[in-house]
């Protein structure tokens, strides 16, 4: 079966492309499907160092457009998952190297061979953000719970409306849920309230997120993580499963009491 | 509400188009229409309009009836389509011209009926940040209009759903227009050349019933609507 395209963008930057794009690549790859993920990030390329393969980068997407190489000879195998590959970014040009209609081609060029095609893409609106939009089936936005974000992801998601890409899904990064429990962090209807598409995974914060990026070892891997076992879930529901959200509560003593007498 | 049914709200009262059809039937679908918003249209006065092209006194006589029982007057009958010349009734008659363009001219004492800026446009969705929607006439947004969305329009604005984002009635220094929305959270409110900002409040949380927005005492201030 041919591979389904999807690109993960946000609009804000820092919000967590990246990691997600890492971890949900690695968890499909996990659950044995054949995964190849994209940077698309070209000249702020991420998503190698995220995965832990930046020493195994020989050529990239740039040399590929650009015929120097043939795209299996760019892509890296990871280093512990056989069915999962990087497609790196180059480092040392910017967004106007390659064009929509090259991305495209590139990805359709992939299709047969894959399961899922995963596209990390740039932060902002332009060039970039259309480079890795336009091959993509399915687009994943990722927000955090704060005003700034959700107001970049429905900028995001009006481009995306209006150039007919409606197949979008929403995942929110970085909660915390005390402070949502005391109001001073949004609440996920709240975003859900201003973004209005459909709701596919919740991530909360985790301080694991960032020893696992500067290992280069995604956190997918390990469930014991509260934000692995939320990259685990979201891989399960892209391929059909249905799998109830995290809950946010804390389930201390004090909860179960309470839960017990009724309250 | 049934498409043979055509409602539309004026300054000065209501105008009920009866579409094409079997008149039995278009009568049906008014009575429904009136009984399910009863309290509504009790006491209240209609423009009565009809689109039909065979139109009998009976006809038209069943339908004042019928809004008569409902404790709704019938200001005047505005044939469209219909041909009025045979009617007797104890409205005032006027024939439309139905090729006329949209812009329908009444005679002095209903004229007040249509408002002045009467191009009004209809946007059927909510509109995200960044978009915007710009017009000469009133606008009418079905949807939210999220934080950096914006509207402007020289007539009046009403959203029916939440604003968030900027929205400018009277754009071109009319002071007398209005915003109406069912949450006003704006992050900016403009009427005419007066800019308003909404009262600080923690995290735009609290909940407000639907709202109009007017200048008063050269001040942009708003109102709950009953």
């Amino acid at each position: 079966m041919a591979a389904r395209i999807l690109t993960v963008t946000s609009g804000k930057g820092g919000v967590g492309k990246t990691t997600l794009t890492a971890n949900l690549s690695t968890a499909l790859a996990v659950q044995g499907q054949r995964v190849v993920a994209i940077d698309a990030d070209i000249g702020l390329r991420n998503l190698d160092v995220v995965m832990g393969l930046e020493n195994r980068i020989v050529y990239d997407l740039v040399d590929v457009v650009e015929g120097r190489c043939r795209l299996r000879q760019a892509m890296v195998r990871d280093k512990r998952l056989s069915e999962l590959y990087l497609l790196p970014a180059a480092q040392t040009r910017d967004k106007n190297a390659v064009n929509p209609e090259q991305m495209v081609e590139l990805c359709d060029g992939l299709r047969p061979d894959f399961d899922f095609i995963i596209l990390d893409s740039p932060a902002g609106i332009e060039q970039g953000f259309r480079n890795a939009v336009s091959p993509a089936d399915e687009v994943i936005i990722v927000t955090t719970p704060e005003m700034s974000a959700v107001r970049d992801a429905d900028r995001i998601i009006g481009l995306l409306e209006a150039s007919e890409k409606e197949a979008m899904s929403l995942v929110i990064n970085r909660i915390r849920p005390e402070m949502i429990r005391r109001e001073d962090m949004l609440n996920i209807d709240d975003v859900l309230d201003v973004l209005a598409i459909s709701l596919l995974g919740i991530v909360p914060e985790d301080e694991k997120i960032i020893i696992s990026t500067n290992r280069g070892h995604p956190l997918a891997m390990d469930n014991h993580s509260s934000a692995g076992q939320a990259f685990n879930n979201i891989a399960g529901r892209i391929m059909g499963q249905d799998i109830p959200f995290i809950s946010l509560d804390k389930d201390t003593v004090l909860t179960r009491i309470k839960r017990f007498f009724g309250a | 509400m049934s498409s043979a049914i055509a409602i539309k709200g004026t300054r000065d009262g209501l105008l009920l188009t009866l579409g094409d059809g079997e008149m039995d039937h278009l009568l049906a679908e008014l009575q429904s229409f009136i009984a399910k918003q009863e309290s509504f249209f009790r006491g209240g006065e209609v423009v009565l309009r009809f689109n039909e092209h065979k139109l009998a006194s009976r006809d038209v006589m069943r339908a004042m009836g019928m809004l008569d029982r409902f404790g709704v007057s019938v200001r005047a009958i505005l044939g469209r389509g219909a041909d009025l010349s045979s009617i007797e009734a104890s409205a005032e008659t006027l024939q439309e011209d139905e090729t006329a363009a949209p812009r329908i001219e009444f005679p002095t004492q209903i004229s007040s009926l249509v408002s002045e800026a009467s191009s009004g446009i209809l946007v059927k969705r909510t509109l995200r940040s960044g978009q915007s929607v710009n017009h000469t006439g009133h606008v009418v947004i079905v949807g939210d209009v999220n934080s950096g969305a914006e509207v402007v329009a020289e007539g009046d604005i009403v959203v029916w759903g939440r604003v968030r984002g900027i929205v400018h009635a009277g754009a071109t220094g009319d002071e007398t227009r209005c915003i109406c929305a069912l949450a006003l959270a704006p992050t900016q409110l403009r009427i005419g050349n007066r800019i308003a900002r909404s009262p600080e409040n923690k995290a735009g949380r609290t909940e407000f019933g639907p709202e109009r927005a007017f200048v008063s005492n050269d001040q942009i201030v708003a109102e709950e609507w009953h």
